[in-house]
């Protein structure tokens, strides 16, 4: 119990951010907003998923991947594939040239379903793919550059060439992939209509507890000694090299864990918005995620999802009146995000939350009926051992608690 | 047939054999044929003006740089063959010339890292704080004297702290070949009095080769002293005898 509550939660700080994301997802979410909006939540919520990857890779990782559309968008084109072959069945494609295989194939003379295509009739292979297919290219990918210490900026321009790449094969073979348009008019898992508005409904929870799932999943990684490798990676390499680790396995794993990470949100979208297309795969959205996560704060897993919800947001709000503007207004905030606050949301929140904290305290203590439980009782403590004999002594031997507010604070900004 | 195997078993005393070694960086020869033979439970210091190829020879037994030509030997394994991970597990500890510690970390966790299990990924997610860890640490820190700062971030402790830091770390390797660049560059005189004590305690059950400029310093610890120029090596003995050979006189004069 304790071990989850240090390593998965991340601590009395971690959890309470947990709790807040979760409180807002859960309850003031479909409380406040009605099914259309809540629906685009849900869809924000699943760049949240990118933009947490990016604070493993970019974060935690130091590697700036330009590229984690290519594994939301290898997510998505899988639950697609299934979602098509299902609504692609005898009877409501008896029109086409060739009945049962999805109609983009039809429109392109193709007479026969592709042999890739096959498996996905099985949802239980589907959701394999949809983890194995993006761990598999970015191991491919991880490994060809990590091997070679590849890193830094040349690594970006890489991973940003991959996504150009996969965007304009897919666009190019339109007859297996759908094209330009993408895999479109998604009906049903196994008879289960996802456009109806209670499915809708169940599909944004089950995408809200993903992420919430996958965030521990995280906090878990960073809080054992590989987390703690990570920050040493980025501080001293070579020192990590010389003490007998394998850097670029480090390196692989994290890109790796992230590109799953992506796909989840990738598949999860595909659900809940009925389509998926190129636009995703490509280097605008790829750009976007890494925008999120700095917006959020690309040391805070937490941060990235307020990040990506703020950011859409405000996509949503200005693109409907100024649509071309929006762009520009993008790159700015990137801009200033980076300038000003290298830290994004979270480094705010560090940074002015205590002043918040003790501007509400004497509300509280107002209001509150027991105002000295707020104060511990210093009278009945046990006398304590010597420092560091105490610090050891209270951690759990078998786990350290390092929540990422703490590791913040060390860094200097 | 007998001399062969004569030359074997002479060999196998050594603990690192190094022979014929060159590396050339565009054409210049930074160590040239150079041949080196390290005793169990030596300590060999390697002395020699700048650009001597004093570091390089470190670098290419810890395979940060690779040989042009030549062997590196160590306990009988080629080295030069392996990643520098590998070198590593072998039981080769090498410590740079500035203290590269990770300075976000805490000094428990920076001896924690460097505690020789759970090196892969994932070993690296299953590894668990046990006893034997923490006493491992606490021993070590006892030794580099930094007990008292465990719980302290690494950046806040003094250069010298960082330097007996940077060897606790390699310590909790427990290497057999310990090498080190310029260990008391930048101490104190009473930092480097204790950092030799801690040489001579820690040399016990191992061998170190240390380079160093100091040249009371290597008559407090050298067992004995390669003289390097040119990437060559210009003498080797005794400090006493490598102090009055009139080659070396005259190439430290001469700088």
């Amino acid at each position: 119990m304790n071990t989850f509550y240090t390593r998965w939660l991340g601590g009395r700080q971690g959890s309470m951010g947990i709790a807040i994301l979760a409180l807002l997802i859960f309850a003031i979410m479909p409380m406040w907003l009605d099914i259309f909006r809540l629906n685009l939540v849900g869809k924000y919520l699943t760049y949240a998923f990118a933009a947490v990857s990016l604070v493993m890779v970019w974060g935690y990782g130091g590697v700036l991947s330009l590229g984690q559309g290519v594994f939301f968008g290898l997510g998505g084109y899988c639950m697609a594939m299934f979602l098509k072959l299902e609504a692609s069945d005898l009877t409501s494609t008896a029109h086409q040239t060739t009945p049962g295989i999805p109609d983009f194939m039809d429109w392109n003379q193709i007479t026969q379903l592709p042999l890739f295509w096959e498996p996905f009739h099985s949802l239980t292979f589907t959701i394999i793919a949809i983890f194995v297919v993006p761990a598999i290219f970015a191991y491919i990918i991880g490994a060809a550059m990590f091997k070679r210490r590849v890193g830094g900026v040349y690594f970006s321009i890489i991973t940003q060439a991959i996504a150009s790449i996969l965007t304009i094969l897919i666009v190019g073979q339109q007859g297996y992939t759908g094209g330009i348009n993408g895999i479109t008019d998604l009906k049903t898992i196994h008879g289960w209509n996802i456009n109806s508005s209670s499915a809708k409904y169940i599909l944004y929870y089950f995408n809200g507890a993903l992420l919430i799932g996958v965030i521990m999943v995280c906090r878990y990684v960073l809080s054992s000694k590989l987390g703690r490798l990570l920050l040493a990676m980025r501080d001293k390499e070579d020192r990590v090299r010389f003490s007998g680790y394998d850097v670029s396995n480090f390196k692989i794993f994290t890109f790796c864990l992230g590109a799953m990470i992506s796909a989840i949100g990738g598949a999860m979208f595909t659900l809940q918005v009925g389509f998926m297309s190129p636009s995703f795969v490509g280097i605008v959205p790829s750009i976007e995620m890494v925008i999120f996560a700095a917006v959020g704060g690309r040391m805070s897993l937490i941060g990235a999802v307020f990040g990506t919800l703020l950011v859409n947001y405000g996509k949503t709000a200005f693109s409907e009146s100024f649509p071309a503007l929006w762009l520009f207004l993008m790159g700015a905030l990137f801009i200033a995000v980076v300038m000003f606050f290298p830290n994004g949301l979270a480094g705010l929140y560090e940074q002015y939350g205590s002043r918040l904290a003790k501007l509400w305290q004497p509300l509280v203590r107002r209001f509150s009926k027991a105002p000295a439980a707020v104060v511990p009782p210093p009278a009945d403590t046990p006398p304590s051992p010597p420092p560091v004999v105490r610090k050891l002594a209270d951690k759990p031997v078998a786990a350290e608690p390092l929540p990422e507010e703490a590791l913040r604070t060390r860094r200097p900004a | 047939m007998n001399a062969a195997t004569a030359e074997a078993s002479m060999k196998k005393e050594f603990i690192l054999t190094i022979e014929d070694l060159t590396v050339s960086f565009d054409g210049f020869k930074a160590v040239d044929g150079l041949n080196l033979y390290v005793d169990k439970n030596e300590l060999r210091v390697v002395i020699g003006p700048n650009g001597a190829g004093k570091t390089t020879v470190l670098d290419l037994i810890c395979g940060k740089t690779k040989a042009t030509a030549g062997s590196i030997q160590f306990k009988g394994k080629e080295l030069t063959k392996l990643a520098e991970h590998e070198i590593v597990r072998a039981g080769v500890g090498r410590k740079f010339q500035t203290p590269s510690i990770y300075e976000n970390l805490t000094v428990f966790q920076n001896l924690e890292i460097s505690f020789p299990r759970g090196r892969g990924v994932f070993g690296c997610l299953t590894f668990r704080r046990t006893p034997d860890v923490v006493e491992r640490v606490q021993q070590i820190a006892e030794e580099i004297q930094l007990q008292d700062h465990l719980e302290m971030d690494a950046a806040l402790l003094s250069h010298g702290q960082k330097q007996w830091l940077e060897i606790g770390m390699l310590l909790m390797q427990d290497p057999e070949l310990l090498m080190l660049d310029e260990p008391v560059a930048g101490m104190s005189v009473k930092e480097r009095e204790q950092t030799a004590a801690l040489l001579n305690r820690i040399c016990k059950g191992r061998s170190v080769i240390v380079i160093e400029h100091d040249m009371e310093f290597v008559k407090s610890i050298a067992h004995k002293v390669t003289v390097l120029h040119q990437g060559k090596i210009l003498a080797e003995g005794s400090m006493e005898s490598v102090q009055a050979n009139e080659k070396v006189i005259e190439v430290y004069l001469g700088h």
